[in-house]
């Protein structure tokens, strides 16, 4: 990936910062110039909940290219507890654990890295919180 | 705005073409189409074409193709919106006609997929994802369906079995299409015993990477008295778009642009779905045709598993679905894909879909989607 679209998302990647609307409340991650809901353009910046749970969830076998030296891997759409919606790798869980409803928190991974050069991305991956 | 008709189509088989490039492709299921027409020229034309650039090294297609068709200098529009591409060059070709800019148009579609490696394959059709913010998790298009199958099941009780009769069924459809690129059957326990791919989908539940194109010709439909076919009228066009990252949508279990699409396109036409006598829909996986068939109506929400596995959507059944094999069956060169919706089912108004004949077929219904539902082309055809 070029450096500039890496650099780009650190803000959201590295720092979880989602956009909430100030008329409405809605909430964008990553965060918008304009909310769809109520038409206005003032945002506030904040750093989403890093706790949410699985709303859906699969085991990705067949992977990208990017992706090849990881699989199986098991990938979610999660929640965030403040409304933020995103699709994260689980790591640290059995399969058969993850589940619809399974209370997970964010925490700071490697996604991939790439090339020759071993150009490494961070990112966030979501792990079960267990009690 | 006029009334638009299709007087031909065409289609060559699907497959690996190794032997040949976009261009004859292109060329060889347009010229298909013109010559069941009876044209030898067109005023314009509109061909979707997901990814030329990555899957062919070629952009810029509109110029390759109205050249090799031999139409020098023609308006020819290269049209993209993943893989509802077909779909929606066959829209703009209607609206073309139905303007009056053109009396006679040209919808195509074309994908030549098996060029380049699997891997490479794969992330040509994963730009049709939310690269940045579904693309950090590694998940793929299989897996994005597989998220939406596994929020069906939980909510609705959707099963395994019902996920394998929907490949089981095209299958058998597929298997009395000669331009299918796998024409034969398969059985439930073959689909749920295939390579897994990403859980619950299996590579039976998957469509597969193919080359083809297809092509359709519209004109004025007070027309068509002046051509040699019987021709089909368009009746309804739907179109709508959606987030494009599945985490974007409030409700995992549904496909929203399918449901206002076909909304817009029944309203259109003046039509229900029980009007509808079958249809072509996007199955580019199995889960897709269940939610498909609820979010166009056929079925309750949470229906369409059930409707699957007793055979409703089967030949004869209240709704056939996919008659052609669909994507799963017939193949699936993203581009070519929702014009070939089209071809089969004006072969089918016209009763001329032999072995695959839907018995008194008067309206059909064609279904075309991009990525895991952020944009769908919905058509409605009826015989004139
Ligand atoms: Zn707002």
């Amino acid at each position: 990936m070029p450096p500039a679209r890496s650099w780009r998302s650190y803000p959201q990647t590295y720092r979880l910062e989602a956009g909430r609307c100030t008329s409405c409340g809605a909430v964008y991650f990553p965060p918008r110039l304009i909310c769809s809901q109520c038409k206005g353009r003032e945002f506030e910046t904040f750093s989403m909940k890093r706790t949410g749970k699985v709303l859906t969830h699969t085991v990705i076998r067949t992977p990208s290219a990017a992706f090849a030296g990881d699989a199986p891997f098991a990938v979610a759409i999660v929640e965030m507890d403040d409304g933020v919606r995103l699709t994260t790798q689980v790591v640290d869980a059995d399969f058969e654990e993850i589940r619809i409803g399974l209370p997970v928190k964010l925490e700071f991974r490697r996604v991939y890295s790439e090339g020759d050069a071993g150009v490494i991305n961070y990112g966030y991956k979501a792990v079960p919180v267990r009690s | 705005m006029r009334d638009v008709a299709v007087i031909g189509v065409g289609m060559q088989k699907w497959g690996e073409l190794w032997t040949k490039s976009i261009r004859d492709v292109f060329v060889e299921s347009a010229l298909l189409a013109m010559d069941d027409a009876g044209v030898d020229h067109i005023d314009s034309m509109y061909v979707g074409s997901m990814s030329p650039g990555i899957f062919s090294s070629q952009e810029h297609l509109e110029s390759v193709l109205g050249d090799y068709l031999g139409q020098p200098h023609i308006p020819a529009t290269r049209v993209e919106s993943a893989c509802a591409s077909g779909g929606l060059a066959f829209r703009l070709a209607w609206m073309e006609v139905a303007s009056g800019i053109s009396d006679i148009a040209l919808a195509g579609g074309v994908e030549k997929m098996t060029d380049i490696s699997g891997s490479d394959a794969t992330y040509a059709l994963a730009t049709a994802a939310d690269m940045k913010w579904e693309g950090i998790s590694g998940v793929t298009f299989p897996g994005l369906y597989a998220m939406m199958a596994v929020a069906h099941m939980d909510r609705y009780g959707t099963t395994r079995e019902q996920l394998a009769h929907v490949a089981v069924k095209n299958h058998a459809n597929g298997s009395k299409n000669p331009r299918a690129q796998f024409p034969f059957p398969v059985t439930v326990e073959q689909v749920i015993n295939s390579v897994k791919v990403a859980d619950p989908l299996n590579i039976l539940d998957c469509s597969p990477i193919t080359d083809g194109a297809a092509a359709a010709i519209l004109v004025p439909a007070d027309q068509v008295k002046n051509y040699k076919r019987p021709g089909v009228k368009i009746i309804g066009s739907g179109h709508a778009t959606d987030s494009i990252a599945l985490h974007g949508r409030d409700d995992l279990t549904t496909i929203r642009a399918a449901a206002e699409a076909g909304q817009r396109a029944y309203e259109m036409a003046g039509k229900q779905p029980s009007d509808i006598d079958f249809a072509e829909v996007h199955d580019c996986f199995t889960i897709a045709e269940i939610v498909v068939s609820e979010a166009l109506g056929f079925f309750e929400p949470g229906q369409g598993g059930p409707a699957a596995e007793s055979g409703a959507t089967a030949m004869g059944g209240k709704i056939p679905i996919n008659v052609s094999g669909g994507l799963k069956s017939k193949g699936h060169p993203v581009g070519a894909t929702g014009v070939a919706q089209v071809v089969e089912s004006i072969e089918q108004l016209r009763g001329e879909a032999g072995e695959r004949q839907v018995k008194d077929a008067r309206v059909a219904l064609t279904q075309n989607m991009g990525g895991s539902g952020g944009s769908c082309v919905v058509h409605i055809m009826e015989v004139m």
